[in-house]
């Protein structure tokens, strides 16, 4: 179920009243924050919300990079990985952080604290290489001090 | 002390300490004036006669002409209401970081622009359509909303007078093909982001089928200032005749990268300079003047003037005008191949050629890169090159994705074809 707050809080998206699916992808968001990622659950309960039918709801969910349809990590790493970080080390930057993780590209770590994804341009490519966790933005990142980076995400 | 804003109008206010300007201090520097001066003395085809006449161009790569565009939109009593007004600030051209300075530092300039284009278009709901990746820049327009709100410069009746406008700030849930302006509407629509037919144009049926101006963050922050400045200042910041000033970058292996406000027809090599040049030891290979879907020029163009006019007649263009350096210990082959990775993921799935061309393209790239390149394959790619460029894909995602490879397949063949013959890459 929908909270009263995040059902308030989509209906603060809503700008045209005749156009409440176009909420949805603030929606997404607004569930995903909460929840971690959108299941099958979630998705039926925001398309009822907005009046779409589920089908068309994971139609958009799945077309855009920033909704997960499968569950992550507490926290979410995006590596970026274009071109200007590619030139200043993005696959040094990327092996070493996997193997202090133990993990693949895209897999979750063993205690469910960290995702890691590549992640497209991340728009501050003269202080490349760059990665988020969450909402924070790290550049000029050394590889050597991703464990210090890491170490406030509990 | 003179104005820092007369030279640099987008960056002279921006404080060094990373704080955005708040609306007071935004109004300190003459801020909200030109909204003022419009509201009260400028009918809407007023301030699009001055846009046009300052020659103001599309600052988000493809340069159409501002005003030309809004004059597009249809006027008077009997024009379709809603009219819409949509930012593009969904940066994501790989190694293009220009907006995001603009959206921290001074969001309310933003904000000025929308409000006199919304105008100059009597459009009555304008959106900002946001990368989720910008959190910062989120963060901080919230802020700036709310202050302009609640100084009257938006919401009903705006300034006491008859027009109203409401700006609500949108965040994208990521997708490159959004920077294509009918794909972005149907992200706004709440659909999946693919490109539309055009014709319509989305200055005659946009969002839900109403008139729609898209422009992009750095072409609204132009705005005020000409508004407030008029269009012969405008057009005497720039070097040639594209008026006004640009927002130029530096990414790669240089020794400052950086970003920097200077005229239009500033040289390459001047912003390579301000960038302090190459790292000891480097050497210039090539350089992606303006975003990832630009062709690759080289360090005999150091002399070549970025603008809308200038760029193309060395076979590129200044796009974002944000560039990539690719400097002798980087194998070029290994760029152009992360670079179809991106088109190649990014690619909307709409139309076939670039749906199933871009990994084809990517693949060949790679395993050429990863020293199991065939003979033909030089031949495969530039077939690709061709037959993915300008006019036969449905919108410009692929031809971009041409314009580096068909210009790394000429300027690096030697790189490609030593790949080929040697099966492994020199560089790793």
């Amino acid at each position: 179920m929908l909270s009263d707050a995040i059902k308030q809080e989509i209906e603060s998206h809503i700008h045209e009243p005749e156009h409440r699916a176009a909420a949805c992808t603030e929606a997404l968001r607004i569930v995903q924050r909460e929840r971690g990622w959108i299941d099958d659950e979630s998705l039926a309960e925001v398309a009822e919300f907005l009046g779409m039918s589920p089908h068309e709801l994971d139609g958009v969910a799945t077309f855009f990079n920033l909704i997960h349809r499968r569950p992550v990590g507490r926290h979410v790493i995006r590596v970026c990985a274009s071109v200007s970080c590619w030139v200043m080390g993005y696959e040094g930057l990327r092996e070493k952080l996997l193997a202090h993780l133990g993990v693949e590209m895209g897999e979750t770590t063993a205690d469910g604290r960290f995702t890691v994804v590549p992640n497209q341009c991340l728009g501050c490519c003269d202080r490349a290489p760059a990665l988020m966790i969450g909402r924070d933005l790290y550049r000029d990142v050394n590889p050597d001090a991703l464990e210090a980076i890491l170490e406030p995400y509990r | 002390m003179s104005d820092p804003t007369h030279d640099l109008p987008l960056t002279g206010a921006i404080k060094t300490d990373g704080t955005p300007l708040s609306l007071r201090e935004y109004e300190a520097i003459g801020g909200y004036a030109a909204v003022r001066a419009a509201l009260s003395g400028l009918a809407p085809a007023d301030v699009t006669a001055r846009v046009k006449d300052a020659g103001l161009r599309g600052r988000g790569g493809a340069g159409f002409p501002t005003g030309i565009k809004w004059a597009l939109v249809p006027m008077g009593d009997d024009a379709p209401h809603p009219k819409y007004l949509v930012v593009n600030a969904d940066e994501m051209e790989p190694g293009t970081f220009k907006d995001r300075l603009l959206l921290e530092g001074n969001p309310h300039q933003l904000i000025e622009g929308v409000i006199l284009a919304a105008y100059a278009i009597q459009a009555d709901i304008a959106y900002i359509f946001l990368r989720g990746e910008y959190t910062v820049a989120e963060d901080r327009l919230h802020h700036a909303l709310h202050e302009a709100y609640e100084a009257g410069y938006l919401g009903r009746h705006i300034l006491g007078g008859p027009w109203s406008l409401g700006l609500h700030l949108h965040m994208s849930i990521g997708r490159y093909i959004c920077g294509e302006e009918t794909a972005l509407l149907n992200a706004l629509e709440g659909k999946r982001a693919t490109p539309r037919t055009k014709p319509p144009f989305p200055q005659i049926s946009g969002l839900w089928g109403k008139p729609t101006i898209v422009n992009n963050v750095e072409t609204l922050c132009n705005v005020p200032p000409i508004v407030a400045r008029g269009a012969e200042w405008f057009k005497g910041l720039s070097r040639t005749p594209n008026g006004g000033t640009k927002m130029f970058g530096v990414s790669g292996k240089a020794k400052r990268p950086g970003l920097w406000e200077r005229p239009l027809g500033t040289t390459i090599g001047e912003i390579l300079d301000l960038a302090g040049g190459m790292r000891d030891g480097l050497t210039l290979r090539g350089i992606i003047p303006g975003g990832a879907s630009t062709d690759f020029l080289g360090p005999e163009h150091l002399d070549v003037q970025m603008d809308f006019d200038t760029v193309p007649k060395v076979g590129s263009r200044m796009g974002t005008g944000t560039m990539i350096l690719l400097d002798d210990r980087t194998c070029p082959v290994g760029m152009v191949h992360n670079l179809m990775q991106f088109f190649a993921q990014e690619s909307c799935g709409w139309c076939t050629p670039c749906r199933d061309g871009l990994p084809w393209v990517q693949k060949v790239v790679g395993a050429i890169e990863a020293g199991q390149g065939r003979e033909d394959d030089l031949d495969v790619l530039r077939r690709h090159a061709r037959l993915l460029g300008p006019g036969l894909t449905f919108c410009a995602l692929a031809p971009g994705a041409t314009a580096p490879l068909g210009s790394a397949l000429v300027r690096f063949k030697d790189d490609f074809e030593r790949h080929i013959r040697d099966q492994r890459c020199a560089w790793n």
